[in-house]
């Protein structure tokens, strides 16, 4: 059963349509990855479901009832444009994001003093923001996003600003979100954390929905029967009928070539020719990158 | 109604805490009493000195003994001394001047000179006049041979000062004063100008603030757009008031303690002596303990005594409520339009077209409260009391002169509708402009927003 559910919606702006007849529906505790170039419409979309815009038609559904205003306190929402009240405190401000999304002061300040120790921030807590880094802001941002325990969660680029090993203990965190209930949708342009994390995405472009569903399905989909083999020393494959090679390389001792069969000789067959090519250390079907699959996909849709 | 409340106090607890403003606070009361303090003070400094004074006649000996000796300076009459040698050495001989004397006198107001090395006294000089003055009219006078002259002229010795009496709807009668309610006036019209002006401009620099570090989507995935924009058009309205109130009450603690150490008796008293020695009876006994107590009091006394009194019989209670309604509506109309400008520009310089017809009204309602004063019930005053948009500012002007009660009542009923239409435009243009970033703003942008739904 999905936890939120969006249909048909279509959203236009004066000159300019920002979504058009948009479906997308996301699964109880899955990570949903929210894809697509800039100015695709991811932001409308994310703003519809946070009730900061109205769609013109079509509706949103979260766990089978018409969202309302009072969901806001079951959703938590960092949008991709966030900033915080430089003069304030790190704590007065945590707090007041806290209490306004419904949290009784006590229970904001245990959840906030667990939070901010668990992500080494507390010794800032009397700092004014001003005089915090990015990455330090941008944890702040992230506790008070997910303090009030919000059974939807929604984050817009949320690694952005983040060295590699802040960006880990949040993906941490955010997974251990997700085993402890919580649904999350998230837009970004990281193809790589999109392999590592999500379980389902839609590409969105120009208005539209042109790709959806679950990541591994789409790569094997994608996967057009290529291989990626390797050999040990210096091997040459050559083209054959039922197989092209579309690369080789060779570096220190093993050659690694990607070839692509025309789908007529089975796997066994093709490994046949290859163990009779070289010594072989591995094969493994080559699939494609979100990456390579984000780009041919919006670029065949700009074609269209 | 949780979350509005949750931002009012956060709106008003940053800026409450703020050095600045507790710096402002505290220190705009003792400015302003010792704006008012300070020319008492030096009043009360004045050269108190013992002065002798040598009075030199030219040749005639018309005043002897006429300048009678005061508490702070006697007069000595030298007979047959030439002025010109007393110049030179007055000062070794212990006199602080020379009064010298011409015989024109009589016919030539320049013919008394008092020569001195210091700047001698207004007060003395006043007094020297005035008893000159009256001799000589009285030595004019006697010239016509009329019987029993000295008699009459004791009985016709006036002092006059107008005192303006208004009498009021339930027939009491009050001692005005023009002055004061000029000064309340313009006091009044002032403060309203600086709130609409200052708290209005606040409210703009919050909202930028909130747009320009995008903290804004945050808050409005919680809050709706509106209640953000009133929880801080609340907030702020709400230090105003505080400020206003830390005032009120500084300034009146302070003015309790300078009036008892300062001024020697309770003026108010001593108002009530004169005011009702002259009303209640017109046939005063001239020897009256009463009246003689009043007039034994100085000049100055009596004039501080006089201004305290006015201060007391102003309506308190009417300008005070009036101040609280049109600082309340005067403020909210204001803010909400500088709230909308706020969400519309993307720059601080952006603001800068937007400002001026904002700005418009607002010093054109100070121009008509300032020229409102010499004439509080001319038509162009009464007009720009009721127009929303300097009413809060001209009414304040206007209300020390005492104004029809139901006028100020429509006035401020327009104001609130005003407000109340008002409100409703900003909230829509603010919906969409604290999201709106890299364009520039223009009017018709704004209507365009106005009419979005949703």
């Amino acid at each position: 059963m999905p936890l939120l559910e969006t249909e048909n919606v279509t959203k236009q702006y004066r000159k300019h349509l920002a979504l058009d007849k948009l479906s997308m529906s996301v699964p109880e505790q899955s990570i949903y990855g929210l894809l697509g170039p800039n100015g695709a419409g991811k932001t409308t979309l994310l703003r519809i479901i946070n009730q900061i815009t109205a769609p013109d038609e079509g509706t949103v559904e979260l766990d089978g009832h018409r969202i309302s205003r009072k969901d806001l306190a079951h959703i938590g929402y960092l949008p991709e444009e966030r900033g915080l009240y430089k003069k304030m405190k790190v704590g007065e401000q945590a707090l007041y994001l806290a209490r306004l999304k419904g949290l009784n002061k006590q229970d904001a300040i245990k959840g906030l003093k667990e939070w901010f120790t668990k992500l080494e921030i507390i010794d800032w807590w009397d700092k004014k923001v001003e005089e915090l880094s990015k990455g330090m802001q941008q944890k702040i941002q992230f506790v008070t996003t997910i303090l009030h325990k919000p059974k939807l969660l929604i984050f817009d680029e949320p690694f952005s600003g983040f060295d590699p090993i802040n960006a880990k203990l949040l993906k941490e965190e955010i997974l251990k979100l997700r085993e402890d209930g919580a649904t999350i949708i998230f837009s970004t342009h990281n193809m790589s954390s999109v392999e590592e994390m999500c379980d389902h995405i839609t590409l969105i472009d120009r208005s539209r929905s042109i790709l959806e569903g679950r990541v591994d399905k789409i790569r094997n989909e994608w996967a057009a029967h290529e291989y990626e083999v390797v050999f040990r020393n210096t091997v040459n494959v050559a083209n054959n009928s039922h197989y092209e090679v579309l690369n080789t390389e060779t570096n220190n001792d093993k050659t690694t070539v990607r070839i692509k069969s025309d789908g007529q000789k089975d796997v066994n067959g093709i490994i046949r020719d290859m163990t009779d090519s070289g010594q072989l250390i591995s094969f493994n079907p080559a699939l494609p990158s979100m990456n390579e699959i984000f780009i041919r996909v919006v670029e065949a849709n700009k074609n269209n | 109604m949780g979350n509005i409340s949750t931002i009012i106090s956060r709106e008003y607890s940053t800026r409450v805490k703020k050095k600045s403003f507790i710096i402002m606070t505290l220190l705009t009361p003792l400015i302003f009493v010792a704006f008012f303090l300070v020319p008492i003070l030096i009043m009360g400094n004045e050269d108190k000195e013992f002065k002798k004074i040598a009075v030199i006649e030219d040749g005639t000996n018309l005043f002897k003994g006429v300048i009678r000796d005061r508490d702070d300076a006697d007069f000595v009459y030298l007979e047959n001394t030439d002025v010109n040698s007393l110049k030179n050495t007055f000062e070794e001989a212990g006199y602080y001047g020379i009064l010298y004397i011409s015989p024109v006198v009589t016919n030539v107001p320049q013919a008394v000179q008092l020569i001195s090395k210091k700047q001698p006294p207004m007060d003395l000089l006043n007094y020297i006049e005035r008893t000159l003055e009256t001799d000589i009219e009285n030595k004019k006078l006697k010239a016509y041979n009329i019987e029993d002259i000295d008699k009459i002229l004791k009985s016709v010795q006036t002092d006059v000062s107008v005192q303006t009496i208004r009498i009021d709807d339930e027939g009491e009668a009050k001692e005005t004063n023009t002055g004061v309610s000029m000064v309340l006036a313009y006091v009044g019209a002032f403060l309203m100008y600086m709130i609409v002006l200052l708290f209005g401009v606040q409210v703009m620099r919050g909202v930028f603030e909130e747009k320009n570090n995008r903290i804004v989507e945050v808050i409005i995935s919680s809050v709706k757009p509106v209640e953000l924009m009133m929880g801080k058009i609340i907030g702020i309205a709400l230090v105003g008031l505080t400020q206003f109130a830390v005032w009120i009450l500084l300034s009146f603690a302070i003015l309790t303690v300078v009036k008892s150490t300062v001024l020697p008796d309770d003026p108010q008293q001593i108002s009530e002596q004169i005011t009702s020695s002259v009303m209640s009876q017109t046939g005063v006994d001239p020897d009256s303990e009463q009246l003689q107590e009043v007039l034994d009091l100085s000049a100055q006394e009596k004039e501080f005594a006089r201004l305290f009194n006015n201060l007391m019989n102003v309506n308190w209670p009417l300008i005070l409520t009036s101040f609280f309604f049109y600082f309340i509506f005067g403020y909210l109309l204001y803010a909400s339009v500088f709230a909308a400008v706020g969400s519309a520009v993307d720059t601080d310089s952006d603001t800068q077209q937007f400002m001026f017809p904002i700005m418009l009204p607002i010093i054109l309602g100070l121009f008509v409260a300032m020229g409102t004063m010499e004439n509080p019930e001319s038509s162009l005053a009464f007009w720009f009391s009721m127009i929303p948009f300097t009413s809060p500012i001209v009414m304040m002007a206007r209300i020390p002169f005492e104004v029809p009660i139901w006028e100020v009542i429509v006035s401020v009923v327009v104001l609130i509708a005003t407000f109340i239409g008002f409100i409703y435009l900003s909230a829509k243009i603010y919906r969409v402009g604290i999201l709106m970033h890299g364009k520039k703003v223009t009017y018709k942008e704004m209507w365009k927003w106005i009419r979005y739904k949703g």
